[in-house]
Order: structure tokens, then sequence, then C-alpha cells
């Protein structure tokens, strides 16, 4: 049992080694063993969940024997089991989606897609384990080398945009290195635990405030905290469905559960709330990119784009949690983590559901899909309806938390952009809505769909027309087929499901991570 | 004062400098490729800062000597340089990735100019 920690990642490591070898002969079964390695991990977190949550005490593995502060060490916290649990669940899903989006968004890669998007999720729990701050840096560009490989073979202005997105992150990345090495030469260890036992006595020492300066704006640029958003858009526009619909739910949420790894368990309670106001700027930059990423995503005409301009909104929400730095509110901001993964990630697969069949991405062009496929589309108001908040669906319980820390913190302009932004979000749903369920006209994809699917179903090869390479050839009908139509449908149960068992998620893990907060 | 200030520190005034260079060229070269040089210095830099942090007045390489003893503050520390490896390691894969996107870019693109390329990105659009 107390490997576990180690063992997830090591889990997925493997399975992407020997996916890759596999894949390179045969494709089939590489992605059979990827989705072996995938469901390992899922296994061991949830036995890791079993055991932390309530009272269990945190799972700790010092690798290679070297008793931590000296050696690095792997805890499994309440925190970090909630983490790897999203994690590896959202891996699966995008894997069993994947082979069918693949083929027809980026034929020909799905040798090496497999195993990228293992090394992700190897690079992503790594980061929610890890003891040892300098390990996390490791982690970090695991993941980050990993999502720009993923993300890079997507259309054809993918690589520029990865390009753009690569030059920042390492940016990002060396800026948190940076502040490891201030850490380093002012405290003396990199361990998290020996960390938070020495640094009570640096508060007033001006490289740590440095370091904990260029850590947070570091670890900000990777979370796509607004300002520092701009890569976000244009990368995940041209990534395939089912890259973009695993890294869109969870890569920047891994980065701002870092800086509340940070907050919690590095920095001494009180530090970044008062002798850095780190908390309060990343709340109010956070109120800043909510606003700013539902405006823009009202603008949008472009599906895929809508989606990821509302990822720079959603993202702040999880910073309002961090910047009203009491219990409730970060609970709110955890909870959303999980609640905006699950809808992130179903909406972007309905995206690739729709460009599967009908070989469109534009909004309007999407009218009367609705009738087309109508168990796709009813996922997706499910999860338009989570987007905006209304119960019993998850999103309403994440902006309730956070409603309540608001009011707790007294902070009514924060109270404010989480109001007026669902209301924004409803609008450019129901734009979305109304459009999808209106009747198709004459000319729409879904009218020829439809006309297919009465003339009892010819081949319907829409994609091919389209030129995004080979289309369905054999299974007619409007719904997309079982592979990608069963993740989105999982994950919109999963969406009621978290809404309806949020006190449970509260209770069992997440409300003692926040407890260092009531101080 | 002056004076004491730079020389007591220049190591880290140069650091701070080649950290510079690195995001200028990162930020303001419109060749790609001469992007890719900006991040490569900005990383260099980053090694050279923490080989700098291990530096003790007056120690020795850090491999035991009977004659130092075991004295701590006899050696320098081997810590960071462990680190810097790693470092190096992760910086090499990142510039291989953006080296083969690079690659990518050029065959699509037929250049490396950001200005040209997003000029042919606005004409296919």
């Amino acid at each position: 049992m107390s490997q576990v920690p180690v063992l997830i990642p090591i889990s997925l490591l493997v399975s992407a080694l020997l996916a890759l070898l596999i894949g390179l002969r045969d494709v089939k079964l590489g992605h059979r063993v990827s989705l072996v390695g995938a469901s390992v991990a899922f296994f061991l977190s949830v036995a890791g969940i079993r055991a932390v949550a309530g009272d269990g005490e945190p799972l700790r593995y010092a690798l290679g024997a070297w008793m931590p502060p000296v050696g690095i060490e792997f805890v499994l916290d309440p925190l970090a089991a909630y983490m790897t649990g999203l994690i590896t669940f959202m891996g699966i899903v995008a894997l069993v989606y994947a082979p069918r989006s693949l083929a027809t968004e980026a034929p020909g890669k799905e040798g090496f897609t497999y195993p990228a998007m293992l090394l992700l999720l190897t690079g992503l729990t790594g980061i929610s384990l890890t003891g040892d701050v300098f390990n996390l840096y490791v982690f970090l560009e695991i993941s980050a080398i990993a999502a720009y490989a993923l993300l890079a073979t997507g259309d054809r202005n993918a690589p520029v945009a990865v390009f753009r997105y690569l030059l920042i992150g390492s940016l990002g990345g060396g800026f948190y290195l940076m502040g490891v090495a201030f850490l380093y030469f002012s405290a003396g260890t990199l361990n998290m635990a020996d960390l938070q036992a020495r640094l009570p006595d640096l508060v007033e020492n001006r490289a740590v405030i440095t370091a904990a300066a260029f850590m947070i704006v570091g670890l900000g640029v990777k979370m796509a905290l607004f300002p520092m958003h701009f890569w976000l858009p244009d990368a995940y526009t041209n990534a395939p469905s089912a890259v973009a619909g695993l890294i869109a739910p969870i890569m920047t949420k891994v980065s701002a559960y870092a800086i509340v790894r940070f907050f919690l368990d590095v920095f001494p309670p009180g530090f970044l709330t008062e002798a850095v106001p780190v908390a309060s700027t990343v709340g109010w930059l956070s109120a800043g990119g909510i606003l700013f990423g539902s405006v823009l995503a009202l603008a949008q005409q472009d599906y895929r784009r809508m989606l990821a301009y509302s990822s720079v909104g959603q993202i702040g929400y999880v910073g309002l949690g961090i910047g009203l730095a009491n219990p409730i509110g970060l609970i709110g901001g955890l909870l959303h983590i999980l609640n905006h993964a699950l809808m992130k990630g179903c909406l972007f697969f309905i995206g690739g559901a729709v460009r599967y069949r009908a070989g469109v991405t534009r909004i309007p062009e999407m009218r009367g899909m609705g009738r087309v496929m109508p168990w796709t589309m009813a996922a997706f108001v499910v999860a338009a309806l989570a987007m905006i908040g209304i119960p019993p669906t998850a999103g309403f319980f994440s902006k309730w938390y956070l409603i309540l820390g608001t009011l707790e913190a007294g902070n009514w302009w924060w109270f404010g952009v989480i109001i007026l932004s669902s209301l924004l979000t409803a609008v450019y749903f129901f734009r979305t809505v109304e459009m999808i369920f209106r009747e198709p006209e004459a000319g729409d994809p879904a009218a020829r769909l439809l006309s297919e699917i009465r003339a009892g179903g010819a081949t319907s090869s829409a994609s091919h027309e389209a030129g995004v390479g080979p289309g369905p050839a054999t299974d007619p009908g409007g719904e997309p087929p079982a592979s990608m139509l069963l993740p989105i449908l999982i994950l919109g149960v999963a969406i009621v499901a978290a809404g309806i068992m949020n006190v449970v998620i509260v209770e069992a893990l997440l409300e003692r991570a926040a407890a260092p907060l009531g101080g | 004062m002056i004076l004491d200030f730079v020389l007591g520190r220049y190591p880290y005034l140069f650091i701070a400098l080649l950290l510079m260079i690195g995001v200028h060229g990162m930020m303001v070269k419109r060749n790609l490729l001469k992007k890719v040089i900006g991040m490569i210095i900005f990383q260099t830099a980053l090694y050279l800062l923490f080989i700098q942090g291990a530096k003790k007045e007056g120690a020795s390489i850090p491999v035991y000597s009977p004659e130092l003893g075991a004295e701590a503050g006899a050696y320098m520390n081997p810590l960071p340089h462990v680190l810097v490896l790693t470092a190096i390691v992760v910086g090499v894969a990142i510039t291989g990735v953006a080296i083969s996107l690079l690659l990518v870019i050029y065959r699509r693109f037929g250049t490396l100019d950001e200005e040209e390329i997003l000029q042919k990105m606005r004409e296919s659009a």
C-alpha cells in the first residue's frame, strides 16, 4: 500500500514506453496497452483515495530508500489522491474516445499519440504526487513536452500555435526553476515538508519573497492565468478533439493545483496572504480572466475557440478559490477543478463527434445537429447547464462554495464577478443550444445527414468532402460510433453524479486539504 | 560603493544580463530559429545561476578527502550541480521538440519568418 504513490506514475510511464514500441508494429494493440496502463493507474488512484479518505494517514514513499529530506519523496495526501483520481479517469475516457476521432483529425499519427497521452498523464500525476519542489519542475516539463507534441498533431496552423506555447511555457518553467534556486539557496532544502518547517524563520528574507514571486508567476503562465493566457486559445483550437478533450480539462488545473500546494504545504501559513500578497493578486487576475474569457467566448463563431476562451475564464474560478484564502472558498476552487474537467472534456468530445459526422466546427454550421445526434446533444445540454451553474449539475456546487467564500470574506466585487460571468456563460451556451436544436435548413450539414439517415444509411462521409481525412464508411446513422458516444455519455452522467455527490467528495478529501486555512 | 556592489556580485549581474538577452531574443526576434536560440540562452543562464549558487569561498571539489575530513563547509555543494544536469536534460528535450516543430512549420509555410507565416495563415483562412 505504501508503494501506491510511486506506482501511479510508474505504471503510466512503463505503459507509455510499451505502447510506443508495440504501436510501431500494431497500432491497435498499442492502443489496448495504453488503455490497460491508464486503467491500472486509475485503479491504483482509487485504492489511494480509499486509503486516505476520511481520517486516513497520507501515504509516503521515499524513492530509492533515500529518506527525506535528503531524497525525493512521493506523498499521497487527500488532495493528491483527488487529483490523481481525476487525471487518470480523464485519461481513460480520452483514450477510449481517441481512435475514431484521431482517424479523421490526425490520421497516421495514432501510434505516437497514445504514448504521448500517457506521458502527459505521467507528468501530471507526478506533479500531483511529488513532495519535492525540484522534482515538481521535472514533472511540469514532462507534461509540457508531451502536451506540445500532442497539440501539434492538429490542423495546418497547429505547429505555429504550439511553438508559441512552447516559448511561453519554457519561460514559465524557467521562472519556476529560478524560484527553486532562490528557495534552495536560502532554505537549504528542496523537500516540501522540510521547507515548511524551515521557512517560518525566513519570512523576512528577500530571497524567499523573490522565490515566491518567481514561482507563482511561472506556474501562473502554465495555468494560463490572465493576462498570461494568450498562448491557450490558438493551441487548443487547432488541436485534435481527443487531445483537446484531454489537455483542456486537466493541464492548466494541475498548475493551479501546484499553486495551491505551495500555498498550503510549502510556504508558512499567512506568508502568501500577508507577507507577499500573492493570494489576492491571483484572485484579482482571475476575476479579470473570468470576465475577459467569458466576453471573448461570446464573440467566437468557432465552437472549439469558444470552448478555449471559456477555459481561460473557468480557470479563473480556481484562482478565485486561491484568492479568497478561506477554507470554503478554496474548497469551491478545488471542486471546480473536478467539475470543469468533466464539463470541458465532455464539450470538446461533443465537438469532435460533430466534426466526425458532419465535418464542421463552426457554430452556425451545427444548426439542427440535435436532430441528427439526440443522445450526444442531450449530453451537451447537461454540460452546458453545468457550465452555467444550474443545480443539480456539478457546476452549481463549486460556484455555490465560491459564493459562500466571497460572502465570508466580504468581497462583493468577486461575488459580482461570479454572478455576471454565469450570466455571460448562459448567453453563449444558450446561443449554441438554440442553434443545435433548431430545424435544419436546406444546405446545412445536418439536413444532409438527416436525409441520409432516412434513406436507410447510405455511406455518410461528410468528412471526406471536407477533406479532413478518411471518414466513417460503414456505420450509418446520426450518433457517433460507440467508442465516441460512450465517453461523452459517461462524462454527462459524471457531471450530474459529481454534483449530487459533492458533499461526499468535500467531506472525504477536500475539507481536510483546506483545513490549514481555518486557522 | 557602486563598484563594491558590482565587484561583489558580478557573476549574478552577468547571469541577469544573460537572462534578459534570452528573453529579448524570445520576444523580439522575428525569425523563429532565433527565438529558439534566445530560449537556449535563457535556460543556460538558469544553469549558471545554480552553479554560481553552489560556490563556496575556499571550498574543495565535492569528493571526500581525508585531509579535509567530514567538515561540510570544506566542500562545494554538489546538489545544485546534479539539479543542473537534470535541468540540462529537460532543456535539451524542449529544444528538440522546438526544432522539430520548426521543421514542420518550414515544410508547411516555406519560411521561418514570423510575419510571413502569419500572413500566409491569414491568406489561407
